[in-house]
This record gives C-alpha cells, structure tokens and sequence, in this order.
C-alpha cells in the first residue's frame, strides 16, 4: 500500500505537475508572442483553432491530476501542511497552498475566459477582449506562483528540506 | 505604471522575488 500512495502517487503527482505547468509556460514562453505574429500575417486561426483547444485540455485536467495526487499524497497530514500546524510541513505547506491557488486560477478564471474567446462560450466582441486580458493576466500570475511553487515542491523533503531551511 | 506581467521578463523577476520573499519567511518561521 505505502508503494501504491508514495511510489506510483508521487510518480503520477509529478509527471501531471510537468504536463501542466510545461504547459502554463508553452502558453506564456511560446503561444502568447506567436499568436500576436500568426494575427499579423493571418494564421491565427490554425493556431486557436487547432493548437489551443487542445492544449487547453491537457492543461486544465492535467491541474486535476495534480492536485488531487498530491491530496492523496499529504494524505491525513493535509491539515498539518495547510494550517502550518508541524515545523517540517511549512515548506510543502506552501507549495500546497501556492499549487491550490493555481489550481483555482485556471478552473476559475483561466479557463471560463477561454472559453469565450475560443467560442465555446457566448460573449460579445467586448466581452471577448476583455476574457483575452483577463486569462491573459490570470496565466501570467500561474507563471509567477509556479516558480516558489516548484522551489517549495523540491524543496520540501528530509533531506533537501535540512539542507535548503536549516531545520 | 507598467503592468510587469505584460512582459516574460517581468513575469519571472515577480516570480524570482516572490520565492526569495517567501524562501526568507519560511526559513525564519522554521528557525534555520
């Protein structure tokens, strides 16, 4: 069982936090500067069209499969990590917090704008252009949370967490 | 003021700050 929980957890836990987040940065590293080019000389749409649905996809129930292996990795410790409640479960604590945030980011914000700007959802011109800077900002923010996120993630265990925090 | 998160650039000094802010809080807090 602990095989099960630790082992093929963690294993699945990391390699959905990889799809996501090297996801979050293709969109923000790759797409956001190649979109504003492909507008430029009328290619857009193979890009909306056929990249970004799918993308998007992954993207969002990739952030499922993370979060809740990584639930099911704190296991009955999820209290002492999200209240702070034990010294050496601050650092994973943050990252739970930091990962939740992100996590409630693009179910909330990033992907019900998304939708209106890919036509799934109805909205107005205006609505529209409003959406794009709204996800836009919202990813923005997932890339900058992501950073103290992964520092905290890696950071978090025995002996990583002596060496980075001294306790 | 320029929105910092309009530019890559900007974006990951917000998020190279933000982990030192938070690495310095959590290591006081642990006593190290």
């Amino acid at each position: 069982m602990e095989f099960l929980h630790y082992g093929i957890g963690r294993w699945l836990h990391i390699m959905s936090g990889v799809m996501w987040v090297g996801l979050l940065y293709y969109f923000n590293f790759v797409q956001a500067d190649a979109m504003k080019q492909a507008q430029a000389d009328g290619t857009a749409a193979g890009i909306s069209k056929h990249v970004a649905p799918r993308a998007l996809l992954y993207f969002r129930w990739a952030a499922v499969v993370t979060w809740l292996a990584g639930m099911w990795l704190l296991g009955d410790k999820v209290d002492e990590a999200f209240l702070f409640r034990e010294r050496a479960y601050i650092p994973i604590g943050v990252g739970a917090w930091l990962g939740t945030i992100m996590f409630v980011n693009v179910w909330a914000i990033i992907w019900p704008n998304q939708r209106k700007i890919l036509g799934l959802a109805p909205a107005s011109d205006d609505e529209k252009a409003r959406a794009r800077r709204v996800a836009f900002l919202a990813s923005r923010l997932n890339v900058v949370l992501s950073m103290p996120m992964i520092f905290f993630m890696s950071a978090s265990g025995g002996l990583f967490r002596t060496a980075v925090f001294g306790a | 003021m320029k929105n910092p998160l309009d530019s890559l650039a900007g974006t990951v000094l917000c998020g190279l700050a933000l982990t030192a802010v938070l690495f310095y809080l959590v290591r006081t807090l642990m006593g190290g």
